[in-house]
């Protein structure tokens, strides 16, 4: 509260010195912004089961934010109102409200750069630290305090941040979540050492430390009839190290990071300290990219509330190491992190046939090769007659370098893209994926593994230089979960103003007939410059909407949605 | 508590509408990117000489954005000899995939300057809402157009802009 006051405060001096002095250096401000909104008309739907009594009367689902920054010179400001009234299918139902989540002062001269307020930030790849938003997924971690940045010498970055992270819409009180506080500090050695400065070499390395600090609960197990009283840690430190070295057209980035123990409702209140490594080398020249990337994760939740499990409160970020794909029926089984513990590798090809090979042909062609393992990561009892895992305990022992026998998931894809005449062009994609439904979506033994073969035909045609058509057909074959899945769409735009589009998922091999459902959509649109009007009717089947590391289970629906985005 | 807000809000569009009339020039904030080596890059370095300047926000995951990218890269060179713009595309994927950005670019076979955007803190500094988001910056930094999203044939709309600002005209933001 007392933040808030101060802000404003603030920004109300900012403001009056605007208004007052004329020829005041903080004259000359600007504001601009942006502003969004989804609204969803929810109708009755037999085939999906949606009725009046399954939608308990939320007919009309609305989340919508408006973005305003203020700059003055070495001064910013801004905030978001933001409002989901009511929020749309698949958010959670304490997203409900309306209000400024979101609101900072930021000064920046020189070498140094304080904000107060909220905030993003990340730390190296975000192993211990990474506050972001994703607004899609009404994801929003933000912290709320202060942060200062520093740049003392050429090459050198020091980052300091304390603060409390965003909690839907809960304020800040004793003991509702912790306290994070956080070092970073990052060093490119070519830019310190003259030695290194005209070096085709590069190097850079970080280091950082997070520590969270929450007030301790009290929690208790019953064991064989006593009953055990937890020793919770107040404050959970986490450290990680990185380094990046590139030589001409090779890159290699390494990040390692240590959390202490953090016994938490995600990982069952294990003792156990988290640790995780990830790894990436690359090489490219022009034509010619490949990438190779490997990842330990060991029990990395870290959360500002050690009783919470939701999509809320991470402190840190740890990436999935495989593909995000362009095509709805590709991400029909979308990858998740899991963060107890996995073993990921990655590997990418990205290669362009020069224009009038053999192969390539007038126009070249680009073929992309992409291969993802994710298995889990090698776990021991810790002593005899004690489950892996056990609360209370330090859960397990592992080999690090031993991968578990699990697999989760496994993909392969191939993508070319390939222009066939002045006027078409097209790109196809084959995709062969495992994907084990009950350990990323959290079942207890319901679906088992699914094995997918995934095929699209992309194809666009230019009527003129600004008409264009474009035909997209996939389908998803499997024996498992909902069996097959067919679908086409079939979109006409008219650059860069309008576009308006059909399409229809249908599964048509649902082993129930009675859910052998089409799912057929139309969508219209209307852009200028930076605003966008969008319109669709139809009905939307239910599927895992994910970014970076958060996915968001969204039901089937059926009705009117109208998109507002506009920004200034 | 409410009042203030309010309050302070009131003041805030108020000091942005005065602010919008006089001539101060929407200009490029300060923000701290990487190249794809890992190289800090801050944003007040991106110029030109004097020429037009693109800055494009993508990322691997968006396919409007591959697409824009991938069409202008066809005709980039002509763009260039013409106008002596130079378009900055920056990526804002995360760490799943901001080690891939690099190595795609080249793999594609594109010659305009990559910058990594991890974060999104330069996305959000220019209220970028969606991508593709394309802004087109005059000789002397100023942002004098921007536009979202992509469908085949909006490169024309892009290149008559560069055209004009090259020329020093002010684009016409009405259509």
């Amino acid at each position: 509260m007392s933040t808030r006051i101060i802000i404003i405060t603030a920004l109300l001096f900012l403001f009056n010195s605007n208004f007052l002095l004329a020829q005041n250096p903080l004259s000359g401000g600007q504001i601009h912004g942006s502003f969004q909104t989804d609204m969803q008309y929810y109708a009755n739907d037999n085939i999906l089961g949606l009725s009046d009594s399954s939608l308990s009367g939320k007919r009309l689902g609305m989340n919508g934010f408006l973005d305003l920054l203020y700059t003055n010179h070495d001064f910013t400001a801004g905030l978001r109102y933001e409002a989901y009234l009511l929020p749309m299918l698949g958010f959670e139902p304490q997203h409900e409200g309306q209000g400024i989540p979101y609101y900072f002062v930021k000064y920046q001269k020189d070498w140094i750069e304080v904000t107060a307020g909220n905030f993003y930030e990340q730390f190296g790849n975000g192993l211990i630290l990474r506050t972001y938003q994703e607004w899609n997924l009404g994801y929003d971690n933000s912290l709320n305090g202060l942060r200062v940045k520093l740049n003392p010498a050429p090459g050198v970055t020091i980052k300091g941040v304390v603060g409390s992270q965003r909690y839907y819409w809960e304020k800040f009180s004793d003991g509702n979540r912790g306290i994070v506080r956080g070092a970073d500090g990052e060093f490119y050695l070519n830019d310190i050492f003259p030695l290194l400065k005209e070096k085709q070499t590069q190097i850079i390395l970080g280091g950082s430390m997070v520590s969270k600090y929450e007030k301790l609960t009290t929690k208790t197990t019953l064991i064989n009839d006593s009953i055990f009283q937890y020793k919770l840690p107040r404050n959970v430190a986490a450290f990680a190290g990185r380094l990046n070295i590139s030589h001409r057209g090779i890159n290699f980035l390494t990040e390692y990071a240590y959390k202490m123990n953090n016994p938490s409702q995600y990982n069952n209140f294990i003792y156990r300290p988290g640790q995780a490594l990830f790894s990436t080398l690359s090489y490219s020249q022009k034509g010619l990219g490949i990438i190779l990337a490997a990842k330990r994760i060991d029990n990395m939740s870290f959360k500002s509330k050690m009783t919470e499990d939701a999509n809320v409160l991470d402190i840190n970020f740890i990436p999935p190491l495989t593909k995000a794909h362009h095509y709805s029926l590709a991400n029909m089984y979308p990858y998740a992190t899991q963060l107890n513990g996995e073993y990921a590798f990655e590997g990418d090809v990205v290669y362009t046939l020069p224009k009038k090979s053999a192969l390539g042909g007038k126009y070249g062609m680009n073929i992309a090769l992409n291969s993802a393992f994710v298995f889990d990561i090698d776990k021991q009892p810790v002593a005899e007659g004690i489950a892996i895992g056990q609360s209370g305990t330090y859960g397990y022992t592992s080999d690090f370098l031993a991968p578990g026998g699990t697999l989760f998931f496994r993909e392969f894809s191939m993508k070319i893209s390939k222009k066939f005449t002045k006027d078409l062009k097209g790109v196809f994609i084959y995709l062969n994926q495992v994907y084990d439904k009950d350990i990323i979506e959290g079942h207890h033994n319901e679906y088992g593994k699914i094995y997918s073969h995934i095929g699209v035909a992309d194809i666009t045609y230019k009527l003129s230089s600004l008409h264009s058509l474009r035909l997209e057909a996939q389908t998803l074959l499997t024996r498992q979960d909902k069996g097959n899945w067919a679908s086409m769409g079939l979109e006409y735009t008219i650059a860069p103003k309008y576009f308006i589009s059909v399409a229809d998922e249908y599964n048509y091999g649902n082993t129930d007939p009675g859910s052998r459902t089409h799912y057929f959509n139309v969508a219209a649109g209307y852009l200028l410059n930076t605003t966008r009007i969008a319109v669709a009717y139809g009905r939307q089947r239910e599927g895992i909407v994910c970014v970076g590391g958060v996915c968001r289970q969204v039901p089937a629906s059926s009705g009117l949605s109208i998109a507002i985005t506009s920004s200034f | 508590m409410k009042r203030i807000v309010t309050f302070a809000f009131s003041l805030f569009i108020l000091a942005g509408l005065q602010a919008q009339e006089s001539d101060v020039q929407h200009r490029l904030p300060s923000i701290d990117l990487t190249t794809i080596y890992g190289e800090p890059f801050n944003t007040s370095a991106i110029e030109n000489n004097g020429n037009p300047v693109i800055i494009s926000f993508w990322a691997l995951w968006c396919k409007p954005c591959i697409k824009e990218l991938n069409t202008i890269a066809e005709v980039y060179d002509d763009w260039v000899e013409e106008t002596g713009v130079t378009l900055y595309a920056v990526s804002v994927d995360d760490s799943r995939s901001s080690a891939k950005v690099g190595p795609t670019a080249n793999g594609n076979g594109w010659e305009f300057e990559i910058l990594l955007d991890k974060n999104q803190e330069f996305k959000k500094a220019m209220n970028v809402n969606m991508i593709p988001h394309t802004f087109l910056l005059d000789g002397k930094g100023n942002i004098v157009w921007q536009h979202t999203s992509f469908s085949e044939g909006s490169e024309l709309e892009l290149i008559e802009k560069v055209r004009k600002v090259a020329r020093g005209e002010k684009p016409d933001n009405t259509h």
